[in-house]
């Protein structure tokens, strides 16, 4: 959703969604959420028009599902991840976590809600200290937030925590570059479990993960919620692991939230030109699907967040894009069906077959 | 040279890896493929399957210390392993050409594209500086870079991800080479962004008569270009066949378990995926076994046993299975007239 | 599994780094697309712990003891080690080696301007030119240089990590006034400083060591704090804050420890360095006040007259102060490889 639009403004709106008002079991609600970084360029490297990774983001977590974040690289996919966790500053916008304002919050009070939501993040490599035995990564959050006493039962918790994420209690004396992709990945989860949170943030948990292990990752992921009663917010470029494990998917371009659906609706019916191209994009495992299949080539690269194009800003690259209106005025969010909003002004039309891609 | 011959043909391939004081690693045991003009030849694995290990062994990119190559890699009938630095160094660029997976490390920072095109072209042809100059625009031109002329004169970093695979492109086809190796040419790029390298590498193969060795990790990109496919697992072929026999008939049990653990966008979205246990590393530490084995739901001890052989099964189609999977996964690919109705190819469809 | 992974046996299977989708060439492609040893003698009994994830009951293998493993595995180190072992050695115990006094003449030993005694019996290097025995020269001369490198060194690491710390953790302006202050330390020449220093403290021994130390903080200084400031940005120091730890926790116990290993390499190539340091500044007359103290760089200078005639007075002390800074260096450059996280497999 764009900053450009005021909030008044939007609901007034007949078609536009409310955005005051998130459902009523909302673990998480994103508000107007910017974070824009300081541009470069200049003679100081500095001055630059400022990079809007993430630029005017609504988007609602129902306690207990997952909602899946997909997008290209550079559609501040990850970013707005990092900015509901406070890992990055956001630049304005609220983000509201089972009623307190994430980023109205204190160092300290900050430090103790972050038990609350945790992070599950790519490379599992990168994110476990090399120095760390998987005993002392595991050990280390409940100390810190005093969640255990005593030796015995840190070490019972650790066998817990192992045993939750499927390795073996000998891995404890182990050292993370000891471990293959996915066993450090299963290590990443349980470090994030070790604090019991409510809310897990996992920032493609899969792609730098070999192929035939990805499904074990991704089949623990869901056991656990379901065990756990967790909330995901799951990041990822591959809109199928996307579909398989989320409840409601929104699809990211830019900075922007460009369609958010509920269930298999995005996918049965995807109702933005860039969500239609993106799948058609994706490759499936089947020749027989693939040779019948006309894909939509996009033309061009993605345009420079430090510069976005004017009005819709998929509109340099759409296959659908009209003379009119695409490229003045900035598409608003709004439901096409229920539960299904859209950022396209000509979404029935595109959906209808009453324009052609050119 | 007869046309049906084979434009590559490897035969026994071995590469062995040996340091001083440790095991000796064998990374390719044994394998033999061929690639004919004007077709694609996929080669898939895992990381460690030793799929990238072989086309460095083919290309001569090895380092010469600590690796022992064996077999042979005959193109158009002169074994490659057998020449000499210099003989490869004239065919390489030339007659084989490469695409590597980062566009960013394999172009040279420094140096304007365009350079890096006349480079080549200057190199094996002799061609005068203007006409190598014109040359590289119309390469430029013809990998689908808007604006050729302005952009030879640009630094890689000027160009995004998928431009600068375009000019990897543009100056693996300088030469018109016989033979494209193609590592993972899109694994670093975007969705939509892969989607218009695969197109345009499939269309420049169809077009030019040129031999492509596609190599790559995804089945996903195996199932929309190539014409066969062989699938490695631990540095040996486990299983060759055509395409669409490929995909409806998946008869090693890696295979077939590797197809069905993809989560599909075409597929039972509430359908619990069936992992294949283990990590790739999980091998047998004797020799003859299948590698397989210890992650394979169906191995028992005929698998640890005796020297696994390729097993001819049905026309075109060979694996090393003891067990082999009898029935095709449960995904559309096995009923081929239900497939086109699939949710992707109907949205897709129905604007255009 | 790499190329370079130990075999089945050593305990530590899926030790190494299984390739991730992002992938160079060169030998980085190697390690991570080599396929797996195969050992005949591991017997089918094997199979079944393979299959579980190879994850066996032995310790792990920490960070530290696979570099030390590394180290022991890397003739270089070991030769660099063995150098740096013998100095040490003989300067603890130069006492015991060495046959006389240091400084001290002996009475009848036959000098004249125009030579010295060559080696004999008594004396198997020799004098030097002011008639006291070579050998204990040279064995004296060794504990003063371990002594003055340790101490610069220790002065140099001490104060620079501070302030690398400092910049390193805090960054913003606290990062900004600390690296104008070490850019300050930085632009003005250590000889100067040590004169000054000598000006200021009188000629001294320590007057030398602070004089090589505080030469020493920028670039400490410089190195830490370029080191955690590339650390910071990674996904292991985001996971700990986003574990809810305390920044200080995050700082010491995550961002520190990683960042230390270019700095405990420069320390050992400091070492060496400040070695030849301290030859150079008393070739320049700035060590110890006394003449007589056995120091090598003064020993070169006071052969320097008799470089014609008895050439081994400045041979020998040439070839201890190469020696000794070889073996630094080989060290250095070992431990700088071992730690490497990239060579770790």
């Amino acid at each position: 959703m764009s900053v450009i639009t005021p909030d008044p403004q939007r609901s007034s709106d007949p078609g536009a969604r409310d955005a005051s008002g998130p459902p009523a079991d909302a673990l998480l609600t994103v508000r107007g959420l910017e974070v824009h970084y300081p541009g470069r360029g200049g003679l100081l490297g500095r001055g630059g028009a400022p990079v809007r990774a993430v630029d005017g983001v609504d988007l609602d977590v129902v306690r207990g599902t997952t909602l899946g974040l997909v997008g290209e690289s550079g559609c501040g996919k990850s970013t707005l991840g990092r900015a509901v966790l406070r890992l990055s500053e956001p630049t304005a916008g609220s983000v509201v976590f089972d009623g307190t304002d994430v980023t109205a919050l204190e160092r300290e009070p900050l430090r103790l809600l972050r038990r609350r939501m945790q992070m599950v993040f790519q490379d599992p490599m990168a994110s476990l200290d090399p120095r760390q035995s998987v005993q002392s990564l595991l050990v280390e959050p409940l100390v810190a937030h005093r969640l255990t006493d005593g030796r015995s039962e840190q070490e019972a918790r650790v066998r817990e925590l192992l045993d939750l994420v499927g390795l073996p209690s000998s891995a404890s004396g182990k050292y993370p570059h000891e471990f293959s992709g996915g066993q450090r990945q299963r290590l990443g989860i349980a470090r994030a479990l070790a604090v019991e949170p409510d809310l897990v943030v996992a920032d493609e948990p899969v792609s730098a993960l070999d192929v035939s292990v990805q499904a074990q990752v991704i089949n623990l992921l869901e056991d656990l919620q379901q065990r756990l009663g967790l909330t995901y917010l799951v990041i990822a470029h591959d809109l199928a692991v996307v579909r398989h494990i989320a409840d409601a998917v929104a699809v990211m371009y830019l900075g922007t939230v460009v369609e958010h659906a509920e269930g298999d609706d995005l996918y049965t019916a995807p109702a933005h030109p860039y969500t239609i191209a993106l799948m058609s994009a994706i490759p499936v495992p089947d020749p027989v699907v693939e040779d019948a299949r006309e894909r939509i080539i996009l033309r061009g690269d993605l345009p420079s967040p430090a510069a976005p194009p004017s009005g819709c800003r998929f509109h340099t690259r759409c296959p659908y894009r009209q003379a009119t209106r695409c490229d003045t005025e900035v598409p608003v969010l709004r439901e096409v069906a229920p539960g299904h909003v859209v950022a396209c002004h000509f979404a029935e039309q595109v959906a209808s077959g009453a324009i052609a891609p050119a | 040279m007869n046309p049906a011959d084979p434009l590559l043909s490897v035969r026994d391939l071995e590469v062995v890896f040996s340091s001083r004081g440790r095991a000796d690693v064998r990374a390719v045991d044994g394998v033999s493929f061929d690639v004919r003009a004007g077709q694609v030849m996929a080669l898939v694995g895992e990381s460690g399957s030793g799929k990238s290990v072989t086309s460095l062994a083919v290309t001569g990119l090895l380092p010469a210390r600590g690796v022992r190559v064996g077999g042979q890699a005959l193109l158009r009938g002169r074994d490659l392993l057998a020449m000499g630095h210099r003989e490869l160094e004239g065919l390489r660029g030339r007659e084989v050409a490469m695409v590597f997976q980062d566009p960013m490390t394999s172009l040279n920072p420094v140096i304007p594209v365009g350079l890096q095109i006349t480079e080549v072209l200057r190199r094996h042809t002799g061609a005068s500086r203007a006409s190598a100059k014109e040359r590289a625009v119309e390469l430029l031109g013809r990998v689908g870079i808007p604006d050729p002329r302005r952009r030879v004169g640009e630094y890689p970093h000027q160009l995004s991800g998928g431009m600068r695979q375009r000019v990897m492109i543009a100056v693996a086809l300088a030469c018109d080479p016989a033979l494209l190796i193609a590592d993972e040419p899109t694994t670093a790029l975007d969705v939509t962004i892969q989607a218009q390298v695969i197109e345009l590498l499939a269309s420049l193969v169809r077009e030019q008569d040129t031999a492509m060795l596609l190599i790559t990790h995804d089945l996903g990109v195996v199932a929309g270009v190539c014409d066969e496919v062989t699938v490695m697992y631990s540095g040996r072929v486990v299983e060759r066949a055509g395409r669409r026999e490929l995909f409806a008939r998946p008869r090693h049990r890696y295979t077939s378990g590797l197809l069905a653990s993809v989560p599909r966008l075409d597929g039972d979205r509430s359908a619990r995926l069936v992992p294949i246990p283990g990590t790739p590393r999980d091998v047998v530490p004797w020799s003859r076994a299948c590698a397989f084995a210890p992650r394979c739901p169906a191995a028992d001890s005929a698998c640890a046993s005796g020297h696994l052989a390729l097993v001819d099964d049905g026309p075109a189609h060979v694996h090393r299975c003891v067990h082999p999977a009898d029935e095709p996964p449960a995904a559309p690919s096995a009923t081929p007239e239900t497939a086109p109705t699939t949710a992707p190819t109907t949205t897709t469809g129905a604007p255009s | 599994m790499s190329a370079t992974a130990p075999p089945p046996a050593s305990g530590s299977r899926g030790a190494d780094d299984a390739g991730d989708a992002a992938a160079g060439l060169a030998d980085g492609a190697l390690d991570r697309l080599g396929g797996q040893p195969r050992d005949e003698a591991a017997g089918p009994g094997r199979w079944a712990a393979l299959g579980a994830g190879g994850i066996d009951d032995e310790p792990g293998t920490s960070l530290v003891r696979g570099a030390l493993r590394r180290l022991r595995r890397d003739p270089t180190a070991i030769l660099g080690a063995v150098l740096v072992t013998l100095f040490v050695l003989v300067a603890l115990a130069a006492p015991l080696i060495a046959g006389y006094q240091p400084g001290r003449a002996l009475p009848g030993s036959g000098i004249t301007p125009s030579s010295v005694p060559g080696p004999s019996e008594a004396h198997p290097l020799g004098l030097d030119p002011s008639g006291v025995d070579l050998l204990t020269q040279l064995v004296y001369g060794a504990r003063q240089s371990l002594v003055i490198g340790v101490v610069s060194t220790v002065i140099g690491l001490f104060f620079g990590m501070v302030l690398g710390t400092l910049a390193g953790a805090f960054g913003g302006w606290v990062d900004t006034v600390v690296m104008r202050v070490v850019d300050i330390l930085l632009s003005i020449p250590s000889l100067l400083l040590a004169v000054s220093i000598a000006a200021v403290a009188g000629q001294s021994g320590t007057s030398v060591m602070i004089a090589i130390g505080v030469a020493q903080i920028p670039i400490f200084a410089r190195l830490l704090r370029g080191s955690m400031l590339a650390e910071r940005g990674a996904d292991y120091v985001l996971a700990a804050t986003s574990l809810g730890l305390r920044h200080r926790t995050v700082v010491m116990s995550h961002l520190l420890p990683n960042s230390l290993g270019p700095v405990i390499v420069q320390a050992t190539l400091v070492l060496g360095t400040a070695i030849i340091e301290v030859a150079a500044l008393s070739y320049l007359g700035l060590g110890a006040a006394n003449p007589a103290t056995a120091e090598w760089g003064r020993m070169l200078v006071r052969a320097q007259p008799r470089l014609a005639s008895d050439p081994w007075l400045a041979i020998a002390p040439g070839v201890c102060i190469a020696i000794t800074a070889l073996g630094f260096t080989l060290l250095g450059e070992s431990l700088r490889q071992a730690l490497d996280p990239k060579g770790r497999r």
